[in-house]
């Protein structure tokens, strides 16, 4: 099958033009003038703006609904509640567990209840107030471990695992075994506190109704496929008669995943009304819509030689998914199948159970499932390089899992440039001089880790593509790329450019893309799962070897001329043996057109069969994995407690950087939002179930005066089946930041903090333990 | 719930402008429900993130917290009016800090830049040569969420060095060293 041709690594003209170099993005002027249209900038004649009533009670059954207040106020065109959506969905087909407005109850504060259409917001914010809602309170579930053992009131009803929302229990190898008869035994507890994507655009949708029955949705989505599949189940309207529409998007980071309710009300809200109909959600709508990273409590247990080889890893964790199961079930799966790189062990057990809570919903955010386990395991791997004297850098590398290999539960690693990401750190940073040796108060920590470039499981089993692209060849010298891809800012739509200009031998401004409309654009499975580069990548390379083929023959036609002596470059048709022969690549696409009539082409990708031999064998199979090393210098204020992060050294690698200066961008971006999240930011609620922080102040996301210094180091160790040798960058350079300032504080101040975040109190109090282990007064500051 | 309606007097991108709008709204929704000018964007409701900032009289404020009719009479500048102004000066193209941000990948998701090249665009104006300290200073009111915020120093850098004929630092990633595994 075309779609799983491995297309090679090398330059398709023999030496790249476009790729590898720090080209600007498709749509970066568009952005930079103010251009760029994104869902909020939709006005359509006549629309109206909707508003959504939600929930004050965590848990609670709803009695009755009374709108016909809110209906008389002069203004409101309609309201609809959970009996107008009875459907329920769910983003993994397996458990359908949302309704776009409530049926019966609400789960957690923040549950859409109502929502109003009216000719302007200020109308609708005032029709919610005269919305009357009768609830019965009902125990809400706060702390994940009473999920676990109390199971009456269900936060769902009818599922005989009650509160329960998944339990995955692997086990590869005598891990028992390996661990009674390992040298050394390190055991501890890590919390993760949980965090949300804060992207600055927050969610909005557009619809309008046709009078022939035409649905267009525009959302502020990454998986226009997956909106589109729900919008047909939960509307009970044939597929072909909804388009999803992806407009520019402000940021993601897997907070726009999911399909939302504001996409299913204001379609219901247009097709009620004959009008078009706008919702955008407020900021604190954002935070309590969340799907943002689990908090998880975990237990590890790691035995290894006394030489530092890892002989078994143990671990138990329980996570914390809030009020629906949204990706829960591979949520829990990540959080045991991504951690066997890049260290080998040959014994391996992972434990993890999410749990319903009555919290605000978690799903996937940047680094999904992995970020919390790789925080507790690089953290249990110091304090093993710790008890055997080993250098920090040196244990990681003993235990590199290498390339060209199979992890103990089965993944398939391709490349693998780890090591040389190690390297890198380690000389960046002075580690050798300036590690263990720093003074009192500053550190340096390193840490390690993989990350999936897409993944085999396609949400919904299917054996079609998972990217699939359109070509559309122009006789002014235009190519057009149709892609379902989804352009979230990471520059997707940019590498489609560039890999059709490489191909094609095509200045760049000779090829536009059109993205994620469903329908103008083949399907690909949107952007999550760092999968878009990979995949979508692929999928052009194949359109553009089919089209590369019909030119070339139609020159050497021309030419009369071997095949072989074609060559496209930079909008030029050359014959390498004869300078005579040269023609610009419009009038190659006439002498196509000519040849083989009206041109244009399809390529898709698809995985290769992949994962281990079990059930759940295949999440986490990835056709490649991307590597990531970090080294975080820290200065720890022990009158304070204040841990400042100065200077994060990345190196990542992302197989071939087909733009370094965006890859670049993704390792910076990764690495800042992993330093927050071990420094500053926290997701939580208070015993109500009511959110501490709801605004990005309270929430505290850095500023560009809190956010330190980032290097970024690229390691291209060339994969075999990536496009041109690339693999991911958007996820995996998050995962390290945090393990590594924990270690960092380690080398700083001798503590070991293994809960998050790393708080001015959790700082002090562990130096004031420091101190009273050592004997030394407790008084902070009082000694040094 | 319409409010009591005033009709304003702004000097928007150059032009003159009269335009009538509920007494309640900011700025921010003169401009963009009023105006079409969709650039400044609402990424909070409340100015924590800065994603709405435009130029009054030159200087950078927060639309969504500015009472639109508190301007009367003012000049606006928003991101749909820097080139414009940059061709009018005989420039071509897009405004250097535009072009900069362009070139250095500072536009990821692009929804925090038009305020942040805007606070970018009024520190060059106030002083063409600023310190690494007086740029992260002047930008440290615009959140972004996508870039780490280095590459949007690298394109302020760049910016400045354009105009100055300094040349900017290299790049972390520019080593010369191969970037190969082995």
């Amino acid at each position: 099958m075309a779609a799983r041709d491995r297309h090679g690594k090398d330059a398709p003209w023999g030496e790249f033009a476009v790729v590898g170099k720090p080209l600007r993005k498709v749509d970066g002027l568009a952005k930079a003038t103010g251009a760029a249209i994104y869902a909020d900038d939709i006005a359509l004649p006549g629309m109206l703006h909707a508003k959504t009533l939600r929930s004050p009670h965590a848990h609670a059954r709803i009695v009755s609904i009374d709108a016909s207040d809110a209906l008389a106020l002069p203004g409101v065109h309609a309201v609809i509640t959970g009996k107008d959506l009875p459907v329920k969905y769910g983003v993994i087909p397996w458990t359908p567990d949302e309704n776009a407005l409530a049926v019966d109850k609400v789960r957690f504060i923040g549950d859409p209840v109502a929502a109003v259409a009216a000719v302007d917001e200020d109308t609708a914010n005032a029709a919610l107030k005269r919305i009357r809602v009768e609830y019965e309170l009902l125990h809400a579930y706060l702390d994940p471990r009473e999920s676990l053992t109390r199971h009456d009131p269900a936060i769902h009803e009818g599922r005989k695992e009650g509160n329960v929302s998944k339990n995955v229990l692997l086990e590869f190898g005598a891990i028992d075994q390996a661990l009674a008869t390992s040298d050394v035994i390190v055991e501890d507890e890590y919390t993760f506190h949980g965090t949300t994507h804060a992207a600055i655009e927050p969610h909005c949708a557009v619809a309008q109704y046709s009078a022939d029955g035409v649905l267009t949705v525009w959302s502020a989505t990454q998986i226009t496929h997956y909106v589109h599949r729900a919008l047909a189940r939960v509307l009970e309207l044939a597929p072909h008669r909804i388009r999803v529409v992806q407009p520019c998007l402000g940021g993601a980071f897997g907070g726009k995943s999911d399909p939302f309710s504001l996409e299913f009300c204001v379609a219901t809200l247009a097709m009620r009304t004959g009008r078009p109909v706008k919702m955008l959600y407020t900021r604190e709508e954002v935070f309590y819509c969340h799907r943002g990273r689990h908090p998880m409590q975990m237990r590890y247990r790691t035995g290894a030689s006394k030489d530092g080889m890892l002989r078994g890893v143990d671990a138990k964790i329980l996570i914390d998914g809030g009020s629906y199961s949204s990706f829960g079930l591979v949520t829990t799966y990540y959080a045991g199948q991504l951690l066997t790189g890049p260290y080998a062990f040959p014994t391996y057990r992972f434990d993890s159970t999410r749990v319903f809570t009555n919290k605000p919903p978690c799903g996937p955010k940047r680094g999904h499932g992995s970020v919390q386990p790789r925080f507790a395991f690089e953290v249990q791997l110091d304090q093993l390089a710790e008890k055997l004297a080993l250098d920090p850098i040196e244990i990681r590398r003993r235990n590199f899992v290498g390339e060209h290999t199979t992890t103990v539960n089965g993944q398939r690693i391709t490349s693998n440039g780890f090591l040389a990401c190690l390297d890198q750190v380690e000389r960046a940073s002075d580690w050798s001089t300036r590690h263990g040796k720093l003074p009192f108060g500053r550190g340096l920590g390193v840490a390690g880790s993989m990350y999936i470039s897409g993944t085999n499981y396609p949400v919904y089993p299917n054996k079609m593509p998972q990217a699939g692209i359109q070509l559309k060849v122009d006789r002014s010298g235009l190519v057009l790329a149709f892609t379902g891809g989804n352009d979230i800012g990471q520059g997707s739509n940019s590498v489609v450019q560039y890999i059709v200009a490489e191909e094609l031998g095509l200045a760049l401004d000779q090829v536009r893309v059109v993205a994620a409309d469903t329908d103008l654009c083949p399907v690909d499975l949107g952007a999550y799962s760092s999968r878009v580069t990979f995949m979508v990548g692929n999928a052009t390379i194949d359109a553009c070897r089919k089209l590369r083929a019909q030119l070339v023959e139609a020159l050497a036609a021309h030419w009369q001329v071997d095949a072989k002596r074609v060559r496209l470059i930079h909008g030029e048709a050359l014959d390498l043996e004869d300078a005579t022969h040269h023609l610009p690549i419009v009038e190659a696409f006439h002498l196509a057109e000519e040849r083989f009539d009206t041109l244009g082409a399809t390529g898709s990708y698809n995985t290769p069969e992949l994962g281990g031999p079990y059930r759940g064998g295949t999440i986490g199979a990835s056709p490649a994995y991307s590597f990531t090393a970090h080294v975080a210098e820290v200065t720890v204020d022990i009158e304070t407690g204040r841990v400042r992060c100065e200077k994060v050294w990345i190196a990542h690698d992302c197989g071939r950087a087909l733009n370094p200066m965006l890859v670049a961008g993704q390792m910076e971006g990764s690495a800042y939002m992993g330093v927050a999240e071990a420094l500053m930011e926290e997701h939580t609620v208070n015993r109500y179930g009511l959110h501490r922080g709801p605004s990005l102040l309270d929430y505290r996301i850095p500023t560009s005066v809190d956010t330190p210094e980032l290097a970024a180091l690229i390691v291209e160790s060339l994969d075999p089946e990536g496009p041109y040798g690339a693999k991911e960058a958007g996820e995996g350079p998050l995962h390290p930041s945090i393990p590594a300032i924990s270690n960092a504080i380690f080398d700083a101040v001798g503590i070991r903090l293994k809960h998050l975040p790393f708080t001015p109190g959790k700082v002090l109090a562990a130096l004031a333990e420091r101190r009273a282990r050592a004997g030394e007064p407790t008084v902070a500051g009082g000694a040094r | 719930m319409r409010g009591r309606m005033g009709v304003l007097h702004l000097r928007i991108n150059g032009d003159d402008v009269e335009v009538a709008a509920p007494s309640h709204w900011t700025l921010l929704e003169v401009l963009r429900y009023r105006l079409g000018l969709t650039g400044s964007k609402q990424g909070c409701d409340k100015g924590d993130c800065g994603a709405c900032t435009v130029l009054l009289d030159g200087k950078p404020v927060l639309s969504c917290l500015t009472l639109a009719c508190t301007v009367e009479g003012r000049a606006v500048t928003t991101i749909e009016g820097l080139l414009p102004a940059h061709v009018a000066g005989g420039g071509q193209g897009a405004d250097p800090v535009q072009d900069a941000f362009d070139r250095c990948g500072a536009l990821q998701c692009g929804f925090c830049q038009s305020g942040m090249m805007l606070s970018a665009r009024a520190l060059l104006d106030r002083n063409p040569n600023p310190s690494d300290e007086e740029v992260r200073a002047a930008l440290a009111g615009n959140l972004c969420r996508c870039t780490g915020y280095t590459q949007i120093y690298q394109a302020v850098e760049l910016a400045i060095a354009e105009a100055t004929g300094k040349r900017p630092k290299p790049r972390s990633w520019e080593s010369t060293e191969p970037r190969g595994s082995s």
